[in-house]
């Protein structure tokens, strides 16, 4: 892992390939783009000069589940991801090297790619105790963080972990586990969040940046576009029967059988942004509301602060009480409906008085 | 103010008693003043009218009416309730609007309900006469020709600060099925930026939703018995524009 700076070029002659393929595909690539005669040879000498871009990918609070779901890719298959597009200098889960040996990349990358290199980080570094609930190679992992996201060019946040906090981060969150976008912010960072990412969401990034050079569009929060600027609903196949008015009620219902929409049972496709109802899992093969569950929203900020995964409406927990909107609402404007009916009786006893007395005066 | 209809009241004074028409019936003169101008009564019809369409189909969509049966495309029971919600929510953008647009150029009732004079302290006075009022502790009502401190206090939170809340909410909401780069988005999609997760701005904007059950609760029956017991016109006068004084 140690040579970084073989190119595009050097990796696919290794593969087999020959230097008058290489050169087809470049023209082929040139004259599909729509650019001009000279672009061919642009391309062929950028890609036998420029320098994989290193990756170092880091593991903070997490449980791994997005590296679990990195290596299912399917399109681009992870193995071209890692092999050949990118340059995977440090992975300390699948890394052969251990110990002093490992730490020693960090520094080299760093001396070497100032500037350059990307920063994938998986998990959050926990703050309480001065970071004592996430120790890495004998130091608090925010240091390592704080270290290793001063030379890098741009940062990725891989998952809810990174993205937002997750379940650590959850109330009462003990260890005080931050999304890095708040330890970070002298970086660009992306953040690709779901508990895990989609495989195919997870490498597309990846393979956009180091086709383009650039990051790609991010949207308010920092979310490439491409992947979350819609919700799972507006995509979802069980959409129809939503418009329709067909909804399940129970889970083992005739709706359900049906394959109606989920909406009742809590899903949470109308409220969270991600490809699943597009890219799917697992290659295409299916996802969470078409195997008849309804959308946790693992991809949204905090999603295990807000209630139930199966009621449509979230439970509030001020004031000691988990009641949702609905129930607070109903219980505020039934305790005001009865003060107005209250108050309107003793006006109505008070005028009556009144007027008795204003009788007995005049009489 | 109070100096304004005691004047009128003295002006009017000498109409009382006149005869009205040659039977001998008298008719009385009670004076009445001009409050709430054309589009500020519109306004308020429309508005009222748009917010239980809101109200009502704002609730079949958090809690969706029973399952209807056959096709899925043969039905779009969802989809006209959520039109109605979003054909209501635009009316009443647009009319909160015109009625912010009047307040420049209609009369000084029409600016009311978009302020509370904090700095003047005859205003705290007066609110705590009404409350005293309201709570039986005062004899004798105040005449105002517009809303009462206690109202206005109340028309400013319960109106025009829930309903811009609405409208921010609304419109930030239905950004999520239009698309970040539509103009609902542009304008309104800094909502995400202060609940990262629109599940929470569902949430208020279904408090929002309840927050104006209660203001319309006693909006209602504070008109209905201020016109009974203030011996002036409230319900009236927001179909004529006059106030009237009965004493």
């Amino acid at each position: 892992m140690g040579a970084a700076t073989e190119t595009f070029y050097s990796v696919i002659r290794r593969q087999g390939i020959t230097r008058r393929s290489f050169h087809k595909f470049c023209s082929l690539t040139a004259t599909s783009l729509g650019l001009g005669p000279l672009a061919a040879s642009r391309i062929a000498n950028a890609l036998e000069t420029k320098p994989r871009v290193p990756v170092i990918w880091m593991h903070g609070l997490e449980c791994t589940c997005c590296s679990e779901s990195f290596i299912r890719s399917a399109h681009p298959l992870v193995k071209d991801a890692v092999l050949s597009m990118i340059s995977l200098d440090y992975d300390d889960t699948i890394m052969a090297a251990a110990g002093h040996q490992a730490e020693a990349i960090l520094e080299e990358t760093r001396a070497k790619h100032k500037g350059q290199y990307i920063l994938a980080v998986e998990g959050n570094p926990p703050l309480n105790e001065g970071g004592m609930f996430c120790i890495d190679g004998g130091k608090p992992f925010v240091e390592k963080l704080k270290m290793m996201a001063d030379d890098a060019m741009a940062i990725i946040a891989w998952g809810a972990c990174a993205s937002w906090g997750c379940v650590q981060a959850a109330k009462p969150n003990p260890t005080q586990a931050t999304p890095i976008d708040r330890i970070i912010t002298n970086k660009p960072i992306i953040k690709v969040p779901g508990c895990p990412p989609i495989a195919e969401v997870m490498t597309g990034v990846v393979t956009f940046i180091i086709t383009f050079g650039k990051l790609p569009e991010l949207d308010r929060q920092g979310r490439p576009k491409m992947f979350y600027s819609q919700r799972i609903h507006d995509k979802c196949y069980r959409r129809p029967h939503f418009d329709a008015g067909q909804f399940v009620a129970e889970w083992d219902d005739e709706a359900a059988r049906n394959g109606y929409c989920l909406y009742k049972m809590g899903c949470k496709g109308p409220t969270t942004y991600n490809a699943c109802s597009t890219v799917r899992w697992n290659g295409g093969v299916s996802f969470p509301i078409q195997s008849g569950h309804g959308c946790i929203g693992c991809s949204e900020d905090g999603f295990w602060d807000k209630g139930s995964f199966y009621d449509r409406l979230t439970d509030i927990k001020q004031f000691g009480i988990e009641k949702n909107a609905d129930q607070i609402g109903m219980a505020a404007a039934g305790a005001v409906g009865a003060a107005v009916a209250a108050h309107a009786a003793v006006t109505a006893v008070k005028r009556l008085a009144s007027k008795r007395e204003h009788a007995d005066h005049n009489s | 103010m109070m100096d304004a209809v005691a004047r009128l009241a003295e002006s009017e004074r000498d109409l009382t008693g006149i005869a009205a028409d040659g039977s001998g019936e008298h008719g009385v003169g009670r004076p009445t003043v001009y409050v709430y101008e054309a589009p500020v009564r519109i306004c308020h019809w429309v508005n009222a009218f748009s917010i239980i369409v809101l109200m009502v189909s704002g609730y079949f969509i958090g809690t969706p009416l029973p399952t209807v049966e056959g096709e899925a495309s043969a039905n779009f029971v969802m989809g006209y309730v959520r039109f109605a919600h979003f054909a209501a929510g635009q009316v009443l953008a647009v009319f909160f609007l015109v009625r912010i647009l009047w307040a420049f150029v209609g009369n000084h009732h029409s600016r009311q309900i978009f302020y509370i004079p904090v700095h003047r302290r005859q205003f705290w006075k007066e609110v705590l006469h009404e409350i005293r009022w309201y709570a039986f502790l005062e004899r004798e009502p105040k005449m105002y020709v517009g809303h009462n401190p206690l109202a206005q206090i109340a028309m400013f939170v319960g109106f025009t600060l829930f309903v811009a809340f609405m409208i921010v909410t609304g419109f930030a909401l239905y950004s999520e099925g239009t698309g970040i780069d539509s103009w609902q988005h542009k304008l309104f999609g800094w909502v995400f930026a202060i609940w990262p997760n629109s599940q929470d701005v569902h949430t208020w904007h279904h408090i929002g939703m309840w927050a104006l059950v209660v203001f319309a609760t006693v909006h209602i029956y504070a008109a209905v018995r201020e016109d009974i017991m203030s011996r002036q016109s409230i319900i009236s006068s927001m179909i004529s524009g006059e106030r009237q004084f009965r004493d």
